[in-house]
C-alpha cells in the first residue's frame, strides 16, 4: 500500500517553509510583536515550523487592508467573483495530493480522508458557491402598479472567521467560499493547533485573489482571536468551537450590533432500530459501518456519532457485530493510504480524551473495546494515538453528555420508538443525528422528531455542499453549506421606488 | 465544608502569574466541540454571567487578593453536579480566548465522583445562580 513521503522529504508532494508570517494585504508581514510559536505535527510530535504570534496591532493592519479592498471586491461582477472561485477549485484539484499531505501533516488525520474527503469537499465547495452565486437573484415586489420594491443582495463588508482545528482547510473553505462569493473581504484566524495547512493552500492560489480580499492572522485566541472578534471594524463574525468562547463572541457581537454564526458542537445520537438486523445483508453491513463512523477523523468531528442507541430487540447480537467491525479499524501512520485512524490533533486533545476515558470508568461505564493510548513505535512513538473505544453505559453519564472529540462512542439500549427519541433528545446539543431503519415510516418520523439540524438517514458523515449544516439548541446559530449560507454573508438592500409623477396628497 | 471545586498547586502558581499580569480573574467551564470541557480563564467580568449560569465556587488562592469565581452554565451543571472538580495546570496551550495560552500552559478540569456523604452535605450548600 502507498505511503506518502512526509513534507520536505525526497519524493514528497509538498514542503512547508520553516516560518510563516501573517498574510496582510496580499503579502506576508512579520508579526508586530516579533514573536513566533512552534508548530508540531501530531503524526510524531515533532516541531516542523514556527508561526507568527499575531496580536491586536496585526489585526488592525489586516482590517486596514481588508477595508481598502472591500469596495472594489464588493462591486466586482458576480461573473468575476464566480470565475475566481472556479479557478481556485481548479488549482486545488491540480494539487490535490500536495494539499492532502499538507493537511495530514498539520492535523494528523489519515491521508485516505484528506485525499478522499477533506480536499475534494473543499474543491466542490468553491464550485458550488461559484454556481450558487451566478444563479442567485434578487426579487421585485409589485406593491402597486406604480410602486415597486426591489431587493438586492449586497455584501456585508469585512468579516471575521475563526477556524477550528479538526478540518483546518475544509472548515476554512466552508466559511471562505460563501463569504468571498458574496463579495466580502475576510480576516481569517486559523486555529493555533493547526495553523499552517491554510498557508500552503494560499501559496497555490494567492495570485488569484486581489490584495486585501483575504487576510490571515495567526496566533493565540486571547492575543489574536479576541481583538478580531471584538473589533468594531467587522460586519460579522463566524466561529466554530466550544460553547464558552461562542457565548463570549456573541457578547462582543452584541456590543457591536453585528450578526454571528456559531457552530458549537454536539453529542449526536446514532439510532439503530431493530429492523436493521432483519437480514444479514449489505444493508446490515452498511449499518455496522454507520456505527463505526465514530472513528472517522479520530472522532474530532462536531457531529461525531458519539452516542449509539441500539434497539433492545437486537442489542445482544448487534453490539458484538459492531465491536468486531470497530476492531477491524486499521490504526497507523497517517501518511499510509491503508490507515483508517490517524493521530489526534494535539497532545492537549490526547490528554483530554484519556481523561474522559477515566471519567467514564469512574462513573461505572464498561469498556467493550479500546480505552488505551497507542504507541505506534519508531518515529511515530511521539505521536498522539488512541484506540477506537466503545463504552456501554447510561445516557445520564458525562461520557454520554459531553463532547469527548475523540474516537470514543458511548452505547446504550432503548425500548421502542418513543424511548429512542427521548434518549436522543436528552442532550444540551442538537447538531447531528443518525437514524438507521429499513422501514421508511420509522426513519422519516424519527428524523423529524429528533431536535437536531442534520439527521443522516441510513447514512452518516456525508458533507455535501448542497445540504444545510447547523445546530439546534446549544449547538449554535445559523447554518453553513448550502445556498442559504450566501444569505448569512449578505445584506438585503431594498429600493422602494415610486413611478407615479403625482404627489401623494399628504401635505 | 465540602468544596465543589479546588485548585492544584500548579494551577495556583499559574493563577498567581496571570493575576500579576492581567488583574482579577474568573473561570467559566466550557462545553461542546474542539476545546470544550476546558475551564476558560478570563479577566473578571470579561465573560458576562447571567441567569443561565451557576457559580460553583469562589476559589481562594494564596497571594491572590480576591476570590476567583468558578462558573458553569446551569444546564451543563445538571450533568456535572455529582462530580468534584479540580482545576489543574499542565504544559500545553489553552484554547479559545483563555488567558493562559501565551504562558505555554493550559488549565484542565479533573473530576471525581462525590461520595454519598459529600453529596448529602452539598445539598445544604446549593450553587449560586448568576444574574442576581
Amino acid at each position: 500500500m502507498t505511503v506518502y513521503a512526509a513534507p520536505g522529504q525526497p519524493g514528497s508532494a509538498m514542503s512547508y517553509k520553516s516560518r510563516y508570517d501573517n498574510y496582510i494585504g496580499g503579502e506576508y508581514v512579520p508579526p508586530s510583536s516579533g514573536l513566533y510559536f512552534e508548530n508540531v505535527t501530531p503524526v510524531n510530535g515533532q516541531v516542523f515550523c514556527e508561526v507568527a504570534r499575531g496580536n491586536a496591532a496585526d489585526v488592525e493592519l489586516a482590517l486596514d487592508a481588508a477595508h481598502n479592498a472591500a469596495d472594489a471586491w464588493g462591486r466586482a461582477t458576480v461573473t468575476e467573483r464566480s470565475n475566481i472561485l472556479l479557478k481556485i477549485a481548479d488549482r486545488m484539484e491540480a494539487n490535490l495530493e500536495a494539499l492532502a499531505v499538507a493537511e495530514t501533516w498539520d492535523n494528523g488525520k489519515p491521508i485516505r480522508e484528506t485525499i478522499g474527503a477533506d480536499i475534494p469537499l473543499a474543491i466542490d465547495h468553491f464550485r458550488y458557491f461559484a454556481g450558487a452565486l451566478r444563479a442567485q437573484e434578487g426579487s421585485i415586489g409589485e406593491i402597486a402598479p406604480d410602486l415597486v420594491a426591489y431587493h438586492y443582495h449586497e455584501p456585508l463588508g469585512v468579516v471575521a472567521q475563526i477556524i477550528p482545528w479538526n478540518f483546518p482547510i475544509l472548515m476554512a473553505v466552508w466559511k471562505l467560499a460563501p463569504a468571498l462569493a458574496a463579495g466580502n473581504c475576510v480576516i481569517l484566524k486559523p486555529a493555533e493547533q493547526t495553523p499552517v495547512s491554510i498557508h500552503f493552500w494560499l501559496s497555490l492560489i494567492e495570485d488569484l485573489l486581489p490584495p486585501g480580499v483575504l487576510n490571515i492572522i495567526n496566533g493565540f485566541g486571547v492575543e489574536a482571536g479576541k481583538p478580531l472578534a471584538s473589533s468594531r471594524r467587522i460586519a460579522k463574525v463566524a466561529f466554530t468551537g466550544e460553547t464558552t468562547t461562542g457565548r463570549l463572541i456573541m457578547q462582543y457581537a452584541a456590543e457591536n450590533i453585528i450578526p454571528v454564526t456559531l457552530e458549537l458542537g454536539g453529542k449526536s445520537a446514532n439510532i439503530f432500530f431493530g429492523d436493521v438486523a432483519a437480514q444479514n445483508d449489505d444493508f446490515y453491513s452498511k449499518t455496522l459501518e454507520g456505527f463505526t463512523m465514530f472513528a472517522f477523523n479520530q472522532g474530532e468531528v462536531c457531529t461525531c456519532p458519539s452516542r449509539a442507541l441500539v434497539d433492545s430487540e437486537i442489542y445482544d447480537t448487534f453490539l458484538p457485530d459492531a465491536i468486531a467491525r470497530t476492531e477491524k479499524v486499521i490504526q497507523g501512520n497517517p501518511l499510509d493510504l491503508s490507515t483508517m485512524l490517524g493521530a489526534q490533533a494535539s497532545n492537549d486533545q490526547l490528554e483530554k480524551i484519556l481523561s474522559y476515558i477515566d471519567i467514564g470508568k469512574a462513573e461505572g461505564a464498561r469498556i467493550l473495546t479500546g480505552g488505551e493510548r497507542v504507541d505506534l513505535g519508531g518515529e511515530l512513538s511521539g505521536g498522539y494515538y488512541v484506540q477506537p473505544t466503545i463504552f456501554e453505559g447510561d445516557n445520564s453519564m458525562r461520557i454520554f453528555q459531553e463532547e469527548i472529540f475523540g474516537p470514543v462512542v458511548s452505547v446504550t439500549r432503548f425500548s421502542g420508538f418513543d424511548d429512542a427519541i427521548k434518549i436522543a433528545n436528552d442532550t444540551l446539543y442538537g447538531l447531528g443525528a443518525g437514524v438507521w431503519s429499513r422501514d421508511g415510516n420509522t426513519a422519516f418520523n424519527a428524523g423529524r422528531a429528533i431536535k437536531a439540524g442534520r439527521v443522516w438517514t441510513n447514512c452518516y458523515h456525508d458533507y455535501s455542499a448542497h445540504a444545510a449544516f447547523g445546530g439546534y439548541k446549544q449547538s449554535g446559530i445559523g447554518r453553513e453549506t448550502h445556498l442559504m449560507m450566501l444569505d448569512h454573508y449578505q445584506q438585503t438592500k431594498n429600493l422602494l421606488v415610486s413611478y407615479s409623477p403625482k404627489p401623494v396628497g399628504f401635505y | 465544608m465540602v468544596e465543589r471545586v479546588d485548585v492544584t498547586p500548579e494551577a495556583a502558581d499559574l493563577l498567581r502569574r496571570l493575576r500579576a499580569i492581567h488583574g482579577p480573574l474568573m473561570f467559566h467551564q466550557s462545553g461542546g466541540c474542539c476545546d470544550g470541557s476546558a475551564p476558560m480563564c478570563y479577566l473578571a467580568g470579561e465573560f458576562r454571567t447571567g441567569g443561565s449560569d451557576v457559580r460553583l465556587e469562589r476559589l481562594e488562592v494564596e497571594d491572590v487578593p480576591e476570590p476567583i469565581d468558578f462558573w458553569m452554565s446551569a444546564a451543563q451543571f445538571e450533568y456535572w453536579a455529582h462530580t468534584r472538580l479540580t482545576i489543574d495546570a499542565v504544559p500545553g496551550r489553552g484554547g479559545g480566548f483563555s488567558l493562559e495560552s501565551p504562558e505555554g500552559m493550559r488549565f484542565l478540569t479533573r473530576s471525581r465522583l462525590f461520595t454519598d456523604e459529600e453529596y448529602r452535605e452539598l445539598a445544604d450548600h446549593p450553587v449560586v445562580p448568576g444574574g442576581s
